[in-house]
């Protein structure tokens, strides 16, 4: 904090009777209300945006919400030769891949975090730290390729012809369904990449937020007679609490909404709901990036972005809860994050 | 909370610099955009794709993206004999159409055609420029490229997924001595909307339409199968799945060297993808009947050197020109195509419009691309 002190050494409230007798004052008190003005435009420029946005995306979905009604979101039937287009395999393949991206990256990321935090040496959780950022600055396109190349046909031969041989291979979600296609692209591979491509934004927050717990506080800890364990368990990652809930928002947010690298993985079927992890299925984002760019249908065209929009409205929904939750969490541990 | 108050002033500070950025950013973009309404056309609601500026010596085009190599590269080729400039945006069929519906092009580019009444209601003019067509590739360990040979039926059953297994007895019996496995037909279809997407399914339709029955677009919902996105990602998925049959473009799985199978033409022959079959079925076509639209669907065409699924894709220009100048240098180009373009196709694995069918565009359908009256070309 040192450096803004010296960068920045007038206080807010102090120098205002200082600025009128000075001359040099003077014009730092002209420059003040330019920064409010441009400061308030910048954010009323925001709201516009956001507003502009929804408004936006509901004058063009209305022909779709109007015309086809709730069917977008409650039947399967998506075929532009009979003008029907129902999204329910869409709305389950978002989640669903989704849910096997967070299961997935969340203990990973934890993980790491505690790792290069608590356990390694300052000098190597560096090197590991950079490591994790830079994964995060590879474009999702370069994910869809490597999962198509690298990833796909792993599990196509040799992960599912491995696990149909176990007992797993026979539960409900993993049995093959009625559109198996050998597993490769599926669900569960999309759900792979996009859990390598949150891991990195989930671990580096979750790595800060572990940083900013007091030293003196797991020294406390340590001093009572406590395993390095039971420091990481009780002291660290309930004072991180919070924050970490924010970072696993951050990287379900991003899973979420991910477009390119699941429509290469997915299996692109949209026309039925997957029964297991390892059906082809497709997902809202990914539906929209390969069908808009050739939709001449006007329905089409607007039940794509009515899609969009019910996108946006999963996303502000998922905010909204992570932001209660962290005011409930902060309520309960007294203030601190 | 000094400390606070005072990062976020630091926050607000650069917040302001970034607000100046944009508003001149802005301006910038107002200034430069603010030409292109001068004609006064409105501009079509396609993303990532800017009309530009109109001048003389520069034909604008916009639309499908299978014949854009080719048309990018006539226009280098055909600058360098004329001095006009082509510039071609490759925003896909749907964004094609709707530019010239807009009149913010000289031409738009579809690889499925309009039929007449939507021609009609925009005042457009619509004739072929280039052939192409889908082929099918197999990922099957120890099948040669054209080794396999599939029937029209065995096709419509396989992506119908009635045909489900490799050893089938109906492809055993087409192929005797070729090893099938016995495991299970992966299909791959693409998952975007495509002109591919359109010849293949009217091919079903129209050669194996008693088993075929998910219809025929750019887009459908399929019975069975995987989706890849564009030729890549099917090719992709293809080779990556042991098994797997899909088709493709024939310059794409050419260029690849993919395995592509043999098929049986309307009139019995077993045929291989080349340049020749597709060539057979835009000549053994029956384009006099499709004036006036040239509404053609070149799929299940007759002829004994005929492959099955070819397709055209069509150039559409308004009938009524605002501009004679501008239309004629469109025409000119397109005939420079026509009579000088054929080498330059077949070095892209394209397929030249024969001379009968070109003779027929120009004496049929070009004389009703008029300015007041007055055909704009010759």
């Amino acid at each position: 904090m040192s450096t803004v002190e010296l960068e920045a050494p007038r206080s807010p409230g102090a120098p205002r009777g200082a600025a009128q007798a000075a001359p040099r004052g003077r014009r730092i008190s002209l420059g003040d209300p330019i920064f409010q003005g441009l400061a308030t435009a910048c954010g009323l420029a925001l709201a516009v945006a956001m507003f502009g946005l929804t408004g936006v995306l509901v004058y063009n979905s209305w022909p779709a919400i109007s015309g086809l009604g709730t069917s977008v979101l409650t039947t399967v039937a998506w075929s532009p030769v009979d003008h029907q287009y129902g999204a329910l395999a869409a709305l389950a393949g978002t989640f669903l891949s989704t849910l096997v991206a967070m299961v997935i990256a969340v203990p990973l990321a934890l993980v790491i975090a505690l790792l290069l935090v608590e356990l390694v040496h300052p000098a190597v959780a560096r090197v590991v730290g950079t490591a994790i950022e830079m994964l995060a600055a590879i474009p999702s396109i370069i994910f869809g390729m490597v999962g198509i190349f690298v990833i796909v046909p792993f599990i196509q031969d040799r992960f599912v012809p491995w696990l149909l041989t176990t007992p797993l291979g026979s539960l409900p979600g993993i049995k093959p369904g009625a559109q198996f296609q050998g597993g490769g692209l599926s669900i569960f591979t999309a759900g792979v990449v996009l859990a390598f491509m949150v891991l990195p934004f989930i671990t580096a927050v979750s790595r800060d937020v572990l940083r900013m717990v007091p030293q003196v506080t797991k020294e406390a800890g340590y001093g009572m007679g406590s395993t390095t364990w039971e420091v990481m368990h009780k002291i660290s990652l309930r004072y991180a609490n919070s924050g970490i809930v924010g970072a696993v928002f951050i990287g379900l947010g991003r899973a979420l909404g991910e477009t390119m690298a699941v429509a290469f993985l997915i299996g692109s079927v949209y026309t039925s709901i997957p029964r297991s992890l390892f059906d082809p299925g497709t997902s809202i984002a990914s539906l929209i990036a390969n069908t808009f760019s050739e939709a001449t249908d006007k329905i089409q065209v607007s039940a794509l972005i009515e899609l969009g929009l019910i996108l946006f409205l999963i996303t502000v929904v998922f905010q909204i809860l992570a932001q209660v939750w962290l005011r409930r969490v902060q309520r309960s541990t007294g203030g601190r994050a | 909370m000094k400390t606070s108050a005072r990062s976020w002033r630091l926050i607000l500070l650069v917040a302001a610099a970034l607000a100046i950025a944009a508003t001149a950013l802005t301006a910038a973009g107002c200034g430069g955009s603010s030409n292109t309404d001068a004609g006064g056309t409105p501009a079509p609601a396609i993303s990532g794709f800017t009309p530009q500026p109109m001048s003389a010596d520069t034909i604008l085009g916009a639309g499908a993206s299978f014949p854009a190599p080719l048309y990018m590269k006539w226009g280098s080729d055909y600058n360098g004999v004329s001095g006009v400039k082509l510039n071609y945006q490759s925003i896909g069929s749907g964004g094609g159409i709707s530019a010239i519906e807009a009149k913010t092009v000289d031409f738009g580019a579809s690889d499925a055609p309009l039929e007449q009444a939507e021609l009609e209601a925009n005042g457009l003019a619509q004739f072929p420029m280039v052939v192409g067509g889908d082929v099918l590739v197999v990922n099957l360990d120890g099948v040669a490229d054209g080794q396999l040979k599939l029937t029209p039926d065995l096709v419509g059953g396989i992506f119908m997924g009635t045909v489900t297994t490799w050893n089938d007895p109906a492809i055993v019996k087409l192929n005797p001595g070729v090893q099938l496995p016995s495991t299970k037909i992966n299909v791959v279809h693409r998952s975007d909307g495509s002109g591919t997407t359109w010849i293949f399914t009217h091919y079903l339709t129209d050669a194996a339409g008693s088993i075929w029955t998910a219809g025929a677009d750019k887009e459908i919902a399929w019975p069975v199968g995987v989706g890849g996105k564009g030729n890549e990602g099917v090719a992709a998925s293809v080779q990556q799945l042991s098994g797997s049959i899909g088709y493709v473009e024939y310059a794409y799985a050419k260029q690849t060297g993919m395995t592509t199978t043999q098929l049986q033409n309307k009139d019995g022959q077993w045929v291989k993808p080349s340049i020749a079959s597709f060539a057979a079925a835009a000549a053994n076509a029956d384009w006099k009947a499709s004036l006036p639209s040239m509404y053609m669907v070149l799929v299940n065409q007759p002829g004994a050197e005929t492959w099955p699924i070819t397709g055209a894709s069509f150039i559409l220009m308004q009938k009524d020109q605002a501009d004679a100048a501008r239309g004629k240098a469109a025409l000119e180009f397109f005939n420079w195509g026509y009579t000088s373009g054929a080498d330059g196709a077949t070095a892209l694995d394209y397929v030249a419009i024969p001379v009968g069918v070109y003779d027929l565009v120009q004496k049929q359908v070009w004389p009703t691309i008029t300015m007041s009256g007055t055909p704009v070309w010759p």
